[in-house]
């Protein structure tokens, strides 16, 4: 018994990229695919991204970003301190709640949390940021072994999925389970590159977990930006691959692969 | 039992904080030696004093060894000054091999072979090494009045070396004036652009009234406390001691400001220090009201 499955998150309203991934996903062909969250904020037009999400049929488990747009909170709940990062996040979420159609609010405030399935004979948790907070950060280079094997503990998961960072990496912990962040397909890794990414699980007596670059429009998205007034520091990095605003919260090893 | 309540009053209900998980190891590692004498040291550290002594490579092994199977998350290294300690690169690299590290430093000791070493230590870990150089102003005068002439400049030259090869410290600086948070923090980052770190990253502290910062303005006052909280106000995710120990040579403490406090030592050995705290110091009040961590995040 074997199974297949696609994961994505971090949507940020790139619906350009989203087109695209959805239809890598369908020509790869896969038993299950699912979104962990965080369908608005960065980009332009975030009803275009929800209406292609609903009706590819994926189903998609509630970010914090859209825990507070359904809500129509005050802020994103990302939890940054420093008040430039404060200030682009803030913009970015105003123009995402104003323009964010009631039906969808209604909706996005429905969806699960976090997701159990049992694939190939494993107990796999699918979450947002971290079991535990939908809002942590698990970057590779801050979590320890221990820690990742304590958090698969607690979830009772032999393979935890998640996102949240931005940011995709794998880890085999030294108990045989797994944790997989499977980063976003909204705004490039910062890595200089201008492709997205989203994970590919493939689980029988092994887990294997592949990471794919999906190309797309990228100019065209970072037109409609323009047009739509977002931050050029934001434009920048879709055209660069290179993250320009809230990096308050990269650990060192992170930050260093990065440019700014 | 009346008689008995009398004599000894019911003390006053203070919110118990639970540990929530041990993500946070503070390990410190330099006990209270120290190359300055800070005025505003919450634990008051300096040279010759001892409180709390060096901890060994083999202690600082021991009680690594003890966290990891509380599922710790990463270890911070502080003091006194980390960089005093002889076998410092040592304890950083074996650790280094468990998780994620962060060392906080005067920065006044940064010979440029210490710097290439931990630039190497760096990048032979596929977890973060932070260095955390903490500055008292942006200029000599207010940071030399609170660490002692000279050591804002050397402290400077300190992260410029560090961030010439590459390893992105983290300046944390304490909240010492009624200055714009925002101002404030633009005054620290244009000034260390101007010295040269073109990636600065800051860390803003609020000061403690706690060691020779009392001395300096005064302890906590009476209404600083959290006695009284209302139970349903109280967020037990809000404070670091629900994710934190701090370990020295003299047990293990609910947290690194309150190693030198009567009340912060919680046990020998991790395993005795995971019950409940109760949150009845002034420090208590400051880090619940300004929703600070000693961490990095």
């Amino acid at each position: 018994m074997s199974a297949r499955l696609a994961v994505l998150g971090g949507v940020y309203s790139n619906h350009l990229a989203l087109r695209e991934v959805i239809a890598g996903i369908a020509r790869r062909g896969v038993d299950q695919a699912w979104c962990l969250g965080d369908l608005g904020g960065f980009g332009p037009h975030p009803d275009r991204s929800v209406a292609l999400l609903r009706e590819s049929g994926m189903p998609m488990l509630r970010g914090n970003y859209d825990d507070s747009i359904g809500h129509d909170r005050a802020d994103c709940a990302c939890g940054y301190t420093d008040p430039r990062d404060n200030a682009f996040a803030q913009r970015s979420y105003d123009y995402t709640v104003a323009r964010t159609a009631a039906e969808h609010k209604t909706w996005m405030r429905d969806l699960p949390e976090q997701q159990r399935l049992t694939l190939a004979g494993r107990r796999v948790l699918l979450c947002h940021g971290s079991p535990r907070r939908v809002n942590e950060f698990l970057w590779e280079s801050a979590c320890s072994d221990a820690f990742l094997e304590s958090l698969c503990d607690t979830a009772e998961a032999d393979l935890m999925v998640c996102g949240h960072t931005g940011l995709h990496w794998h880890r085999p912990l030294p108990s045989g389970r797994h944790v997989v962040n499977v980063g976003a397909i909204g705004r490039p890794a910062n890595d200089g590159r201008t492709e997205v990414w989203y994970a590919g699980l493939e689980l029988d007596g092994a887990v294997r977990v592949e990471f794919h670059p999906v190309a797309y429009n990228y100019e065209a998205l970072a037109r409609e930006m323009e047009a739509e007034r977002l931050p050029a520091e934001f434009v920048t990095t879709i055209r660069t691959g290179w993250w320009t605003t809230c990096l308050e919260n990269l650990p060192a090893k992170e930050r260093m692969r990065g440019r700014y | 039992m009346s008689l008995l309540q009398d004599q000894h009053p019911a003390p006053p209900p203070y919110p118990e904080q639970p540990l929530v998980h041990l993500d946070v190891l503070w390990i410190q590692v330099a006990g209270t030696l120290c190359n300055l004498r800070c005025t505003h040291c919450f634990v008051s550290c300096g040279p010759g004093e001892d409180r709390h002594a060096l901890m060994s490579r083999d202690e600082v092994r021991a009680r690594v060894a003890e966290a990891l199977p509380l599922g710790v998350k990463e270890f911070y290294f502080t003091g006194g000054e980390p960089f005093v300690h002889p076998q410092m690169l040592g304890i950083i690299a074996d650790t280094l091999q468990h998780g994620p590290c962060t060392v906080l430093t005067n920065g006044t000791l940064f010979a440029d072979r210490l710097v290439v070493s931990l630039r190497e230590l760096s990048h032979l870990s596929r977890y973060s090494l932070e260095i955390r150089v903490s500055l008292d102003g942006y200029r000599a005068e207010e940071h030399d009045a609170f660490r002692g002439a000279g050591s804002f400049e050397r402290a400077l030259a300190g992260v410029v070396a560090l961030s010439g090869h590459g390893l992105l410290p983290i300046v944390t600086v304490t909240q010492n004036t009624d200055e714009d948070a925002r101002r404030f923090r633009e005054r620290y980052l244009d000034m260390l652009r101007v010295a040269g770190v073109s990636r600065p990253r800051l860390k803003v502290l609020p000061m403690f009234q706690l060691g020779r910062e009392v001395a300096r303005t005064r302890g906590y006052r009476a209404p600083e406390t959290l006695a009284d909280l209302p139970a349903q106000a109280f967020d037990p995710h809000r404070l670091q001691c629900g994710s934190c120990r701090a370990v020295t040579s003299q047990g293990v403490f609910v947290c690194p400001l309150l190693v030198d406090e009567p009340g912060g030592r919680m046990g020998a050995r991790l395993g005795e220090a995971l019950g409940p705290f109760s949150l009845s110091h002034g420090a208590c009040y400051t880090c619940y009201v300004t929703g600070m961590t000693c961490a990095n995040g």
